[in-house]
């Protein structure tokens, strides 16, 4: 029975969800290497797709959950922008210790994500509608409490140093600190998908809800903290934006929405969920950095970055189809005549 | 006399005006299979969704050992030894054969937070498991599911109950989609689990895989229990009636038979 051992490397390849992605995003580095020269291959050149890459992958960490247990959180648009202003009204406006800024803005993530899964999870309303709804009603309590209580949409904020430390300063003048909380991100929602029971529960909501719940998954609880954890993350990178500029606006965030979904597409996540991995999220949101971000080393107008993102989508959603394809066929050859 | 292993007590189920179950009475031991029969529509999903935790009873009891016992999640009907493969779905399709198998019951290993999900085993006992049902090409428990056969699917999702069912099992439709041989091995797992000790509730639209396995049979017609009996105590010609939902089914049955055996080469049906 344990002729489970010695398989080949290449079916193991090509059973796994990111290696569409993988081959994606070496092309595109391979292809800007070429046309944006040395500069886009210096440290400043991959500080800024790192940079891009880290506040959008640590939304789209939880995204890609989300959309593998078959929901998905549009919300996260005015999530960010909520999260800056939360910190930058009550530690910036009103001069409240940073910590009480911080846990303010991360307990309005939590509590907008148990909205949105409790409604998603009684109503059995899509969640691109009810998450459409909490996009507008957030920008809406958002900017209408930021006039109210301080009379402006954009809230200046000065952390101290070891808040600035922690979330908000360039290593070196030029890598954001927020790289390593996604690399730390990137960790924890890898250890939960592929190492921990969690993500078997997670699987198979995405790949067939009734028989989860049937097979004795408290699905409703899984969704409803898979929501809140991407409230959160959200949360979380608007108030770090909000603490490394030093201010806050009301509408910072709605790029998010679209950049996070097309990175997690790119990283071979199924649309439909109950397939997908962190490394292929990690990959694809590094790719949809490259992309936004090495387009101005090269000589081509920026206007086109938008093209290749959107052929590149397409491309990935085609090349991920078949490898998934590949590994749904994929058995090894051995063991046939044992009948 | 001891407490029958599971017991019934006037259940009914309603969805909103529609009432799809009416008084069900029935009483199931360890170590006998119980065969529901009925119509399509009759029912019977309906009845063993109650048993599993899917659904709560508009009003009436589930006993089991004697003590009421009320299922909030099928979470709760697993934790006391109730397995169930559903009629349709129970495995998933972009999942590895382990990983599926092991849905909702993962087995762990390591310390404290770090317990990871330990792949090896899980494989390894999957695997094991469906070759033991008769499927011996599956031999990798990193396969994804949607790779296999739909009767393979359902060996699977077979096996998981069987590995899981510690007390009572139970089987909706289960030879629906599988082959001759496939299907024998299921009754003989069947029989197997029977022999272990184990209340096996058995659905099926076959009536010789029922006179197979069944020990005791009740019949759904319309949401109500219109027999329940023991084997041995109705023909064979009763109990297809029966199960067509009392209409006069085995004299047709027995003209295709003949119509069959007589025309073009169609095998004769044979009897078990
Ligand atoms: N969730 C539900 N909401 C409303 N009606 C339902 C629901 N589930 C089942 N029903 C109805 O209950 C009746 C019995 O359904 P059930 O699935 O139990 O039948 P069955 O005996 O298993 O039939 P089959 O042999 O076709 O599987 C059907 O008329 C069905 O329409
Ligand atoms: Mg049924």
């Amino acid at each position: 029975m344990s002729n489970q051992t010695r398989r080949p490397a290449l079916g193991n390849l090509l059973r796994r969800p990111e290696t569409g992605s993988l081959l994606g995003l070496v092309t595109v580095f391979v292809f800007f290497a070429v046309f944006g020269g040395a500069d886009f291959a210096s440290a400043t050149g991959a500080a800024s797709w790192l940079n891009v890459a880290a506040s959008l992958g640590i939304v789209a960490l939880p995204i890609g959950l989300l959309m593998i247990a078959g929901e998905l959180d549009i919300s996260i648009g005015s999530m960010i922008p909520a999260g800056s202003m939360a910190v930058a009204i009550v530690s910036g406006h009103f001069h409240a210790p940073i910590l009480v800024g911080i846990g303010t803005a991360l307990a309005i993530g939590a509590v907008v994500g148990f909205i949105n899964g409790v409604l998603v999870v009684r109503t059995a309303v899509p969640s691109f509608i009810v998450t459409l709804g909490t996009l507008f009603a957030v920008a809406g309590l958002v900017l209408g409490l930021s006039v109210i209580l301080t009379g402006t949409t954009s809230v200046g904020i000065k952390a101290g140093p070891e808040a600035k430390w922690l979330l908000g300063h360039f290593i070196g003048g030029t890598f954001q600190v927020t790289i390593f909380w996604w690399i730390a991100a990137a960790l924890l929602f890898g250890f939960v998908l592929h190492y921990s029971h969690y993500g078997n529960w997670i699987l198979a909501m995405g790949g067939d809800k009734v028989s989860a719940r049937n097979a004795g998954i408290p699905t409703e609880r899984v969704t409803i903290l898979l929501f809140m954890c991407s409230g959160v993350s959200a949360a979380f990178v608007g108030l770090s934006q909000a603490i490394l500029y030093n201010s806050a606006q009301v509408s910072a965030g709605q790029s998010y929405i679209f950049n996070a979904i097309i990175s997690v597409v790119v990283g071979g996540v199924l649309l439909t969920g109950g397939y997908g991995s962190v490394v292929g999220i990690v990959l694809g949101t590094i790719t949809f950095a490259i992309v936004n971000q090495g387009i101005y080393y090269t000589g081509f107008d920026a206007n086109w970055a938008s093209l290749i993102i959107g052929i590149l989508l397409l491309l990935a959603v085609l090349m991920n189809n078949t490898f998934r394809k590949l590994a749904l066929a994929y058995s090894p050859a051995r063991g046939k005549s044992r009948t | 006399m001891t407490a029958p292993l599971l017991k019934l007590t006037n259940i009914n189920k309603s969805f909103g005006p529609i009432d799809v179950l009416i008084d069900i009475s029935l009483e199931v031991n360890a170590g006998e299979v119980l065969c529901l029969l009925g119509d399509n529509g009759a029912g019977k999903s309906t009845l063993i969704k109650i048993l599993s935790g899917v659904h709560k009873a508009t009003s009436g009891t589930v006993g089991m050992r004697g003590k009421i016992v009320d299922f909030n999640s099928p979470r709760d009907a697993g934790d006391h030894g109730i397995a169930t493969v559903h009629q349709f779905g129970g495995t998933f399709p972009l999942m590895s054969i382990g990983r599926s198998f092991f849905v909702g019951e993962e087995p762990k290993k390591g310390w404290g937070p770090f317990k990871i999900l330990d792949r090896k085993r899980a494989n390894d006992i999957a695997v094991k498991a469906v070759r033991e049902l008769g499927i011996t090409r599956i031999d990798d428990g990193d396969r994804l599911v949607g790779g296999l056969s739909g009767g393979e699917r359902q060996a699977l999702a077979i096996a998981r109950a069987v590995h899981f069912g510690a007390s009572v099992l139970i089987l909706d439709e289960p030879t629906a989609a599988l082959g001759v041989k496939e299907a024998a091995h299921v009754l003989r797992i069947v029989l197997q689990a029977r022999q272990r000790g184990i209340a096996v509730i058995f659905i099926t639209h076959n009536v010789i895989h029922a006179l197979t396995v069944g020990d005791h049979f009740a019949v759904l017609i319309k949401g109500a229990k219109a027999a329940d009996f023991r084997k041995g105590e109705r023909t064979r010609e009763e109990i297809t009636d029966l199960m067509a939902g009392g209409e006069h089914m085995a004299e047709l049955e027995a003209e295709i038979a003949a119509y069959m055996a007589s025309h073009d080469g169609h095998p004769p049906p044979v009897a078990e």
